[in-house]
């Protein structure tokens, strides 16, 4: 057993933390004030072929593993949780349906132009009346010969306001239920779509989350994903990587919040010497050390059960919900040590609070992970 | 055209802690990096590949470690990196390493040769100076900027302590280099990827153009007599400021001095 990071990714690692500090510290509160989409970041990721970091060469990537990609989603998250998901949603959500379920032109149509970062990806599953329960789709998909016409719409949608592709799901047979479900390939472009309004969110706030607008959206035939009424099947196996995406944007919160109290607690005095010397922090820190270290196991070893093409499912949902819950907690307790400073924008732990919340809640909610951690343990 | 860059493995000094008690450096647990200045002269070479197409070699000498910074320039864009690494080259002062360097590079091709201006270990600013004489090759020290020019020659800036000075070199030559006038782009993913796919060539003191008697300790003149904690004496300087900006001078004079 080998806990260390190989050389690769500690040459990765030395790059991408520098990357974070340098380039996407600096905007972390603007993006979130302002509730700003951060295009230059992403310019700069994609020059660095962030943006592709799991796909392989032949479609454009950059080669390298999961783990690479989840390091890179820890690090941004740690000073900028907007930034994380947007790579998060781009690479697990949009090039992974595309690479996993795609077909050999799908591959080459769309994976460069996403893995080179030329195109941002999203992906919509959600709907007003489909939300945990993703079976009750109500957008239909129509064959109509060449195409399909598709109607309804999708809610919350990570990154749509810049996105380029979207993998979306509708409703091709609805007597089938989930088997009646497909996948699509959906371009900004396509006649009948547009993006509806964009939602004012407590946290990862410069992320762009919208609604999905399909009014007789035409989509040529050829961009069904993967076979017809295999859509749920795809969107669910899409999820379980993507949680391995939000794990690690939960730990990278987490971490952010661990460093920023660290620092604060060694600073700030009170009763004539520093908080960090009071038991009450020592102990307390302490606990939280302890799990963040535990979630980035998690998360560490669900990766590499991906990279080894082992089943990951239960280990994603695991990671996800460990992760999801220690951010949560790690920075609720970091406002309350930074105290009354805490609670105000002069310091970003009161921001990556916020921040935290929504790693319980999307991509499935803390509540489905025990649902499928359960679901293979009594399986 | 074929470039050769100069590169050193060096203690993060930012993050280097003195003993308090005995007053001598704590190296332990400190990370090696690329030595700033020389990543600058490395950015140069690249963009000098990117500008005109060129091949760039990064050479450094160390110990077997030092292959980390290799790595990291072929992540960064290099195509062939050489590791001088031999028990003959330790205990070696300036006048030996440059010595050492020089022959290495008398057996390479090469239109130009980049050094860094100093290293933040030692700081002195000789390396560079002192290879362009083994080599017998013009040099010019403190370069901002460089362009080559049609016919080989090269126009270069070169920074003063109060002006800037524009010279044109014919041919072959050695630059020093400042890393704030090149900010050095960052390693790419699929770089990084590859690193480690690539050959980082080992060359002993045999491979290289040189008397092996003025290697390592035995070619170097310079031996170390007493080394001690600076006294400060200086007045110092007096800012009369608030207190947020009183915090902001003082921080940025720390990093200048790569104290924190």
């Amino acid at each position: 057993m080998d806990f260390s990071y190989s050389k690769t990714e500690e040459l990765f690692l030395q790059m991408i933390r520098s990357f974070a500090e340098n380039e996407v510290k600096p905007l972390a509160a603007e993006v979130d004030e302002t509730e700003r989409f951060p295009m230059e970041t992403v310019k700069k990721m994609a020059k660095l072929g962030l943006m592709g970091i799991p796909v392989p060469r032949q479609y454009g990537g950059a080669g390298g593993s999961v783990q690479m990609y989840i390091m890179a989603v820890e690090e941004l998250s740690r000073v900028c949780a907007t930034t994380g998901v947007i790579l998060s949603a781009h690479t697990s959500l949009c090039m992974a349906p595309i690479l996993e379920n795609g077909t050999e032109e799908q591959k080459m149509k769309y994976l460069p132009k996403l893995a080179s970062g030329e195109w941002i990806g999203a992906f919509g599953l959600t709907e007003p009346n489909a939300g945990t329960d993703a079976a009750m789709q109500q957008t239909m998909a129509v064959d109509a010969g060449d195409k399909y016409i598709l109607n309804g719409s999708k809610i919350f949608i990570t990154n749509a306001a810049y996105a380029d592709v979207f993998i979306v799901m509708a409703m091709t047979d609805k007597s089938k239920g989930t088997k009646g479900i497909s996948a699509f390939i959906v371009e900004k472009g396509f006649k009948g779509f547009s993006i509806g309004k964009k939602e004012l969110k407590m946290g990862i706030r410069g992320s762009a989350t919208c609604e999905l607008i399909f009014e007789n959206c035409e989509v040529p035939k050829e961009n069904l994903l993967g076979p017809l009424g295999k859509g749920f099947n795809i969107a669910m196996k899409t999820l379980d990587g993507g949680r391995i995406g939000i794990a690690s944007q939960a730990l990278g919160i987490a971490q952010g919040a661990m460093d920023e109290t660290v620092k604060y607690t060694k600073e700030r005095k009170q009763f004539g010497k520093a908080i960090a010397q009071f038991q009450n922090t020592q102990f307390q820190m302490a606990d939280l050390k302890t799990k963040v270290e535990a979630a980035r196991l998690l998360v560490r070893s669900a990766a590499w059960k991906k990279d080894k093409g082992l089943p990951y499912s239960a280990d994603a949902a695991m990671a996800k919900l460990f992760a999801a819950e220690t951010a949560m907690e790690v920075t609720t307790k970091a406002v309350q040590f930074h105290g009354g400073y805490g609670y105000t924008r002069e310091y970003p732990v009161e921001r990556m609070m916020r921040d935290a919340k929504i790693t319980e809640i999307y991509e499935g909610t803390s509540e489905v992970q025990r649902m499928v951690i359960a679901g293979h343990l009594f399986k | 055209m074929n470039i050769i860059v100069c590169i050193k493995q060096v203690p993060d000094t930012t993050e280097i802690k003195i003993d308090p008690v005995k007053n001598t450096l704590i190296r332990e647990g400190v990370p090696s990096i690329m030595n700033p200045d020389d990543k600058g002269g490395l950015e140069l070479a690249l963009q000098m590949k990117d500008k005109y197409g060129a091949n760039v070699t990064v050479i450094t000498m160390g110990p077997p470690q030092a292959d980390l910074i290799l790595r990291e320039a072929f992540a960064m864009g290099v195509d062939r990196a050489i590791l001088l690494s031999d028990r003959k080259f330790a205990g070696a002062d300036t006048l030996a390493t440059s010595y050492a360097l020089a022959g290495a590079i008398k057996t390479l091709d090469y239109d130009l040769i980049i050094a860094g201006r100093q290293a933040i270990d030692g700081d002195t600013a000789q390396v560079g100076p002192e290879m362009a004489e083994h080599l017998g090759l013009p040099q010019v020290s403190y370069v901002i900027d460089a362009e080559r020019k049609e016919n080989g020659n090269f126009i270069v800036k070169k920074e003063n302590e109060d002006s800037v000075q524009t010279l044109e070199v014919e041919g072959k030559c050695v630059l020093t280099v400042l890393a704030s006038a090149f900010e050095a782009r960052y390693m790419t993913v699929a770089g990084i990827v590859d690193a480690y796919n690539k050959e980082v060539e080992v060359w002993g003191a045999d491979k290289l153009d040189v008397d092996e008697n003025k290697l390592g300790l035995k070619g170097s003149p310079t031996k170390v007599w007493q080394s001690f904690p600076k006294q400060l004496k200086a007045p110092g300087e007096v800012f009369e400021v608030s207190e947020e900006e009183a915090v902001e001078i003082i921080v940025k004079k720390l990093k200048e001095k790569h104290l924190i």
